[in-house]
């Protein structure tokens, strides 16, 4: 239409190198990572060893997996504190059922709906009613656990199935097959999350709720399918935690919500909504898992590490905030 | 070095640049105790990045700001009120929730002890109402304020913390004319104390009527400054802020209409009274005009599906279309640029190529789902350069970019659709007059192409100046049309606001 005019604005020539922000953004959480890995390989005796990366690899599995979906709801500017809660009451519904049925089908299929309803439960409320995510998703961390304790009575519920077992408890390739599975759930939410319409419009939805709306995105269904799919994941941790511990406990996942936002946080997804990676995420995660593996290794008191827990959530949020200000000047 | 020893401030020599990119240049002037000095230039001419680097909000990276003859240099926002200066910015920094006395005196409640010591607090804060004659209690929430009530509030604030150098950042923006009388009844007395103030505006009377001073920027560069507006034109302005003559901005010429594109009929949304019957033809462009609060954005918002209509029918190109989300309207071709971009048009902490095909991704993705990231890349491409929109690069976050550019990122976004009809709320809102040229060519070029469009608009020479035909809404009804021919600011004015001429 306007061929004729200065093809390109004089500006657009120059600046052509990335700058330093954008490498910190897109690779520095990594970086973070690799140096803290090679620190620990140094200075800890057995830190760099098969079996403690295969402790190291499951102990991050369940929240790895809860990560993934709870990106989703950070993404939106929302939050999911049930899916601690989630965890337990999914593992504790698949056991009874296989306790009940001895169906493993039946009892993966029972889990994963329960951990649907309590999502699509939290979706509703927050995307139809309204309702502000903390407090709704704080409800459904009571019900949920609530449910979990209701149908098992208080006690863990121990599962005979040997196939079920496989699920937490084989090797493929001389991985441990939750290993595998986190690993499987990183790529497709990672897909998801950046390379779907569903992703974008969920990052959308977090930059600017209203004008994504404007634009012809359908915010409702968006943050209905996230919830629903976060809840779905975390059922999927549930039932894998189950088999590794083989038996259905309502106290599993305790605090579970806290790391997964931490690792979130830690991996450069902003609270206020619209910027977040897989990548950085799994850095985040990784992390995590490295400090809590190296301070086992060292010996520290368990005590000591909920402190060093806290303190590096409140590291991750200062940084999160200082790559705003960078973002900004 | 300084070129009038008798300036109480002096810019010398002040570059800022973000990532590369300049935003200021090398600007250099001075201003002297009682003057009013008016700031113009396009958007992203720097106004507003040398007022936030004269508050303290940004530092510059090349040059000094000067006051009283010595260099300062500040590294926030509380050294510079500290040095005397307050900056009244168009979105103020008030508290809604809180009283009138407390917003004055926040940071500086009168203490006695460890208790707030209310009683001086209401004595001083009726002591600075009484100094710019304003009659509200100093106990009233400020959200009860009109928003001319909360500048003067933020005026008060200003005064309390002995500011010196006042500057303004499109004050009038949203004031009725009564209250603008007042600003500059308000102004007019800083000025005799020997205030410096900085007038930042768009609107040229206004800067004819109270300024001395006029310095104009463009592109990030001082340009001149006329020391006295009593000789200049507003031709003179125009040209030195564009580089160009702008005659005539409209450039109206009329066109062909073809068949009825929209059509609404009995319509009902939240806001409207009576029920609205409109017709638009292809290549038509229809203003609607009305005083703020007629209905006209209601009425918008309503047939984009924005808010859910209560009753009546809109039909495109002759179907019937219902429309209960803004998806259904989009895919139908019928589409809606917002009034306030800033929170119902762009996402600002995403990019431009992102901005551009929020909503056109959709019809190019890889089965279903998965998104074409070289289909994005390149229609991107293709709309900056088409709108000519002025970005560094397509990942560029849009909130870098002036509203002008942001505007026609938004355009970008729709004609990345395949589009039948468009509306426009205030188009021009907050752009200045060469690209208000650019997008008003750009709604021409919109309406030659056979696309029926809408717009909504408060400037009425605007309203008169773009459209075939200007419907009057009132209170929140359609009250009259007028042709272009027929249309005279008097008569749009008169079908706005008196009930009875409704013809």
């Amino acid at each position: 239409m306007t061929q004729n005019q200065l093809p390109v604005p004089a500006s657009t020539a120059k600046h052509k190198w990335p700058n330093f922000g954008n490498i910190w953004d897109t690779f520095g959480m990594l970086f973070v990572f690799v140096l803290l890995f090679f620190v620990c390989s140094l200075l800890i005796p057995n830190f760099f060893t098969w079996i403690n990366m295969k402790v190291l690899g499951l102990s991050v599995s369940v929240v790895g997996m809860v990560a993934c979906g709870m990106v989703f709801c950070l993404v939106i500017a929302d939050l999911d504190l049930s899916v601690g809660a989630v965890v337990a009451c999914a593992g504790v519904v698949t056991s009874w059922v296989l306790q009940q049925t001895d169906n493993m089908f039946l009892g993966i299929a029972s889990g994963l709906a329960c951990g649907a309803f309590f999502g699509l439960m939290n979706g509703v409320f927050v995307a139809i009613m309204k309702n502000n995510a903390l407090i709704v998703t704080l409800a459904t961390q009571q019900v949920a656990r609530g449910a979990a304790y209701t149908i098992c009575g208080g006690v863990p519920i121990g599962i005979m199935n040997e196939k079920f077992y496989l699920l937490g408890d084989s090797d493929i390739l001389g991985i441990p097959t939750p290993i595998i599975l986190m690993a499987i759930c990183f790529i497709i939410f990672g897909f998801l999350l950046s390379n779907t319409i569903f992703g974008r419009n969920s990052l959308a939805i977090g930059g600017n709720n209203e004008a994504a709306r404007l634009a012809g995105i359908n915010v409702v269904k968006t943050k209905i399918i996230i919830f629903t799919l976060t809840g779905l994941v975390s059922a999927f941790a549930g039932i894998v935690l189950t088999s590794r511990l083989t038996s259905g406990q309502p106290m599993n996942g305790m605090g579970l919500e806290l790391n997964a936002i931490s690792a979130c946080v830690l991996g450069g997804v902003a609270l206020t909504g619209g910027i977040g990676r897989m990548p950085t995420v799994i850095a985040g995660v990784l992390i995590l898992g490295t400090v809590e593996n190296a301070m086992n290794l060292l010996n520290v008191n368990t005590f000591t590490q909920y402190i060093v827990r806290g303190l590096i959530l409140l590291a991750a949020i200062n940084l999160d905030q200082y790559k705003q200000k960078l973002r900004l000047k | 070095m300084t070129q009038n020893q008798s300036n109480y401030l002096e810019f010398e020599g002040i570059s800022k640049n973000f990532a590369g990119v300049n935003a200021l240049s090398k600007v250099s002037f001075g201003c002297a105790e009682g003057e009013i000095h008016a700031l113009i230039g396009e958007n992203g001419a720097g106004k507003s990045t040398l007022l936030k680097c004269l508050a303290g909000n940004y530092t510059p990276n090349a040059g000094r700001i000067i006051i009283e003859g010595r260099p300062v240099i500040f590294n926030s926002t509380a050294d510079a009120l500290d040095k005397g200066i307050a900056i009244i910015y168009q979105e103020l920094n008030l508290l809604p929730e809180s009283s009138v006395e407390e917003n004055i005196f926040l940071g500086q409640l009168p203490t006695k002890g460890w208790r707030i010591d209310w009683k001086t607090l209401h004595a001083n804060t009726k002591k600075a109402l009484a100094r710019l004659n304003l009659d509200f209690s100093p106990e009233i929430m400020l959200k009860s304020l009109s928003i001319g009530q909360r500048q003067m509030v933020e005026i008060a604030k200003a005064l309390t913390r002995n500011a010196k150098i006042i500057a303004f950042d499109e004050p009038t923006s949203s004031l009725s004319s009564r209250e603008i009388e007042r600003l500059f009844a308000v102004i007019a007395e800083l000025k005799a104390e020997g205030k410096i103030i900085l007038y930042v505006s768009h609107r040229m009377e206004e800067i004819f009527r109270i300024c001395d001073k006029i310095t104009v920027f463009k592109d990030g560069k001082f340009v001149i400054t006329y020391p006295d507006v009593k000789k200049v034109t507003t031709e003179m302005l125009v040209k030195s802020m564009v580089g160009r003559d702008v005659s005539n901005i409209y450039d109206y010429a009329p066109r062909d209409h073809g068949q009825v594109r929209l059509e609404i009929n009995n319509f009902l949304a939240p806001g409207l009274k009576t029920p609205a019957n409109l017709k638009v033809k292809g290549g038509e462009i229809v203003g609607l005009f009305g005083l703020v609060g007629a209905g006209r954005s209601e009425l918008l918002k309503g047939i984009f599906g924005g808010t859910r209509s209560t009753a009546g029918q809109v039909a495109i190109d002759g179907q019937k279309a219902i429309i209960k989300s803004p998806i259904d309207a989009i895919t139908r071709g019928l589409v809606f640029c917002p009034e306030d971009r800033k929170s119902d048009g762009i996402l600002g902490i995403h990019s431009v190529r992102d901005n551009i095909n929020i909503s056109a991704r959709r019809n190019s993705l890889i089965g279903r789902i998965i998104i074409n990231s070289g289909w994005e890349k390149a229609n991107a491409a293709k709309r900056i350069l088409e709108l000519n929109i002025k970005t560094p690069t397509d990942l560029q976050l849009i909130r870098n970019l002036s509203g002008g550019n942001q505007q026609k990122a938004i355009l970008g976004r729709w004609l990345s659709e395949s589009i039948r009809c468009i509306m426009f709320d205030e188009p021009t809102r907050g752009i200045d007059v060469g690209a208000k040229n650019e997008i008003y060519n750009l709604i021409y070029k919109l309406a030659l192409s056979g696309i029926a469009v809408i717009v909504v608009s408060s400037d009425l020479p605007e309203v008169l100046g773009v459209s075939d035909r200007i419907v009057v809404m009132r209170d929140g009804s359609i009250v009259g049309e007028l042709t272009h021919d027929e249309a005279t600011e008097e008569k749009a004015l008169e079908l706005a606001m008196i009930p009875d001429v409704a013809a």
